[in-house]
């Protein structure tokens, strides 16, 4: 009897431990299955480098080329902010700074992990979108530049406990070594451990990125949500993102438009199954060695 | 030449600067949204229904909506993941498949929040017929957060010594009888920490349960699972954008109810993980 009672328990955890697979595959399998229906009536590459994206006129142009173009430049601005911010913090908590004090900024950069996006995305535009508009003397603060912004601090998070994670799982004598040839701590840091730690380091930026990439609420909320190809960091854009949530309200199930959006959900989720895929690759790199 | 010394003290200042722009912001942030929602915290505006199309009133059905998915979401999330952990850390071997298991989690954790919405919409809302719903939005935010429950339960499990469990099998206790009387008991402050942790991001994401359950007003509390709720999230959404001339008041008051009851199971988390470390016996 209890035999049975644990062979059934055995197969239930096998079944949860392939669980993850199985939703993965579930999710792509129905992206493609609502998203590939609007090939019937634009072409891959019409959708993709298509200029204009205009799904409720008559007919319907059907382009994601400002949405993608939206989204690379928030995330290339976030991504110019978040990382040497981002990697500097990890290096100063995982070598300069005090034990103790260790402990209360890894607490606040874990807070800034909990914030809700919806919640930075309403500071952002209490706070930082008027300060845009004035600063820049520009007739909305709703930019892409706010965007890059609020998006940074979401990063940062991902982007410092990844990486010193990365430094403090490098072998102490390398470090050592280092010192006993006469190297000033700086030059162990740079030379010697910042290289070591290289792949793990590359790992956390990606991570930082995947998660810029695919933010939704506080990009929609702070970048201006217009659809045209952006012509400097100072203009409203709208993301990949932004735009499904934005839209799938209003669109009608079953109609083009919601083709569409599924198409655009396929493009983002091919977007960070890539990062995610390479990441891993570079964490694991870090292991084997 | 130049002084080594000089240029590890630039460095340092250097380093010091990034992480207080880290800091400093976040420290900012909580405080500006505790200052400024404090003053919308009364009985009132916590147990009464919007009011004058969301321009007074409170969020009582935001809450109990928040509270209702928070609970669908982990009695679906918690079991499934507990037991993935389980498979991780005692049964799986280090082959291939365990490869492709540990790179779906990592693929689970890194699919856009907006993408587990339209997923939710297309296999609960349209496939299954749920329809918009308590029952879609909470399937939808469990499999969100999923892996950050597996992650967290397995480190947990895997940081039990593995001769607690020699001692066990030695006895005579089967594998089973070990995970469950030895293995469990000891890893449960873990798997509390990412259980709550969970909670906390469930409570907080807008973009999964945008088309899958929330609505923008409905002033009475679901009465079934097939029902549609008010979200705080969202709720927080539609009065920032949506809805024109809002009190600031009453927005500072929803982000300081949203965000407190986030941090607040943070907080419990850390201080389980804190107490688990001192009591650590091993």
């Amino acid at each position: 009897m209890r035999k049975i009672k644990e062979t059934i328990i055995e197969k239930l955890i096998l079944a949860s431990g392939l669980a993850s697979i199985f939703f993965v595959v579930l999710i792509f399998l129905f992206l493609i299955k609502e998203g590939l229906a609007v090939f019937q009536s634009v072409t891959p590459g019409a959708f993709l480098f298509g200029k204009s994206w205009y799904p409720i006129s008559e007919p319907a142009q059907l382009g994601i080329l400002p949405l993608i173009l939206g989204s690379l430049l928030v995330t290339l601005g976030a991504a110019v902010i978040s990382i040497p911010i981002g990697v500097g913090a990890a290096i100063y908590i995982a070598e300069i700074a005090p034990a103790r004090i260790k402990d209360i900024l890894k607490s606040g950069i874990e807070l800034l992990a909990a914030i809700p996006s919806v919640v930075l995305g309403f500071i952002g535009m209490v706070t930082l979108v008027p300060l845009v508009k004035s600063l820049f003397h520009l007739p909305t603060g709703l930019t892409a530049l706010s965007g890059s912004i609020m998006l940074a601090f979401m990063a940062m998070p991902t982007i410092v406990s990844i990486a010193e994670d990365a430094l403090y799982s490098i072998p102490k004598n390398y470090k050592e070594g280092a010192l006993a040839l006469g190297a000033t701590h700086w030059q162990a840091i740079w030379r010697v451990m910042l290289p070591a730690a290289s792949s793990g380091i590359l790992a956390a930026i990606m991570l930082g990125i995947g998660r810029v990439i695919g933010e939704t609420m506080a990009v929609m909320m702070i970048t201006g949500n217009a659809a045209v190809i952006p012509q400097s960091i100072l203009v409203p854009v709208r993301t990949l993102t932004a735009t499904i949530a934005a839209e799938m309200g209003e669109a009608v199930v079953g109609s083009e438009h919601y083709f569409a959006l599924f198409a655009v959900g396929i493009v983002l989720f091919v977007i960070s199954f890539g990062i995610n895929v390479t990441a891993d690759l570079f964490l694991h790199e870090k292991q084997s060695k | 030449m130049r002084n080594p010394y000089r240029s590890q003290k630039i460095a340092y200042a250097f380093l010091l600067l990034s992480t207080l722009l880290i800091v400093v912001p976040v420290g900012m942030i909580v405080v500006i949204i505790i200052q400024k929602g404090l003053p919308a915290m009364n009985w009132q505006f916590l147990s009464d229904i919007p009011r004058q199309g969301m321009r007074a009133g409170g969020i009582f059905p935001a809450i109990v909506g928040t509270l209702y998915l928070v609970t669908g979401a982990i009695s679906f999330a918690l079991p499934i993941g507990l037991l993935a952990a389980i498979y991780l850390s005692e049964y799986s071997r280090d082959n291939l498949l365990t490869r492709i298991i540990k790179l779906a989690i990592v693929n689970l954790a890194g699919v856009p929040s907006v993408v587990y919405g339209l997923f939710g919409l297309a296999l609960f809302v349209i496939f299954f017929g749920f329809g918009a719903s308590i029952l879609s939005g909470s399937l939808t935010l469990g499999i969100m957060i999923l892996p950050v429950i597996i992650t967290t339960s397995r480190e947990a499990l895997e940081s039990v010594p593995a001769s607690f469990r020699e001692v066990s099998l030695s006895l005579g206790a089967s594998k089973w009888q070990t995970i469950r009387h030895i293995v469990l008991p000891n890893a449960l402050p873990g798997i509390l920490t990412g259980t709550i942790l969970g909670l906390g991001r469930a409570a907080g994401e807008t973009a999964p349960i945008l088309f899958t359950v929330a609505a923008f007003y409905l002033p009475q509390l679901p009465d079934s699972i097939m029902d549609q709720v008010m979200a705080l999230p969202y709720h927080l959404y539609v009065i920032s954008t949506q809805v024109p001339n809002v009190d600031e008041k009453i927005r500072y008051g929803t982000a300081l109810v949203l965000l407190a009851m986030v941090l607040f199971m943070n907080l419990i988390a850390i201080i389980i993980r804190h107490k688990f470390r001192k009591r650590k016996k091993w």
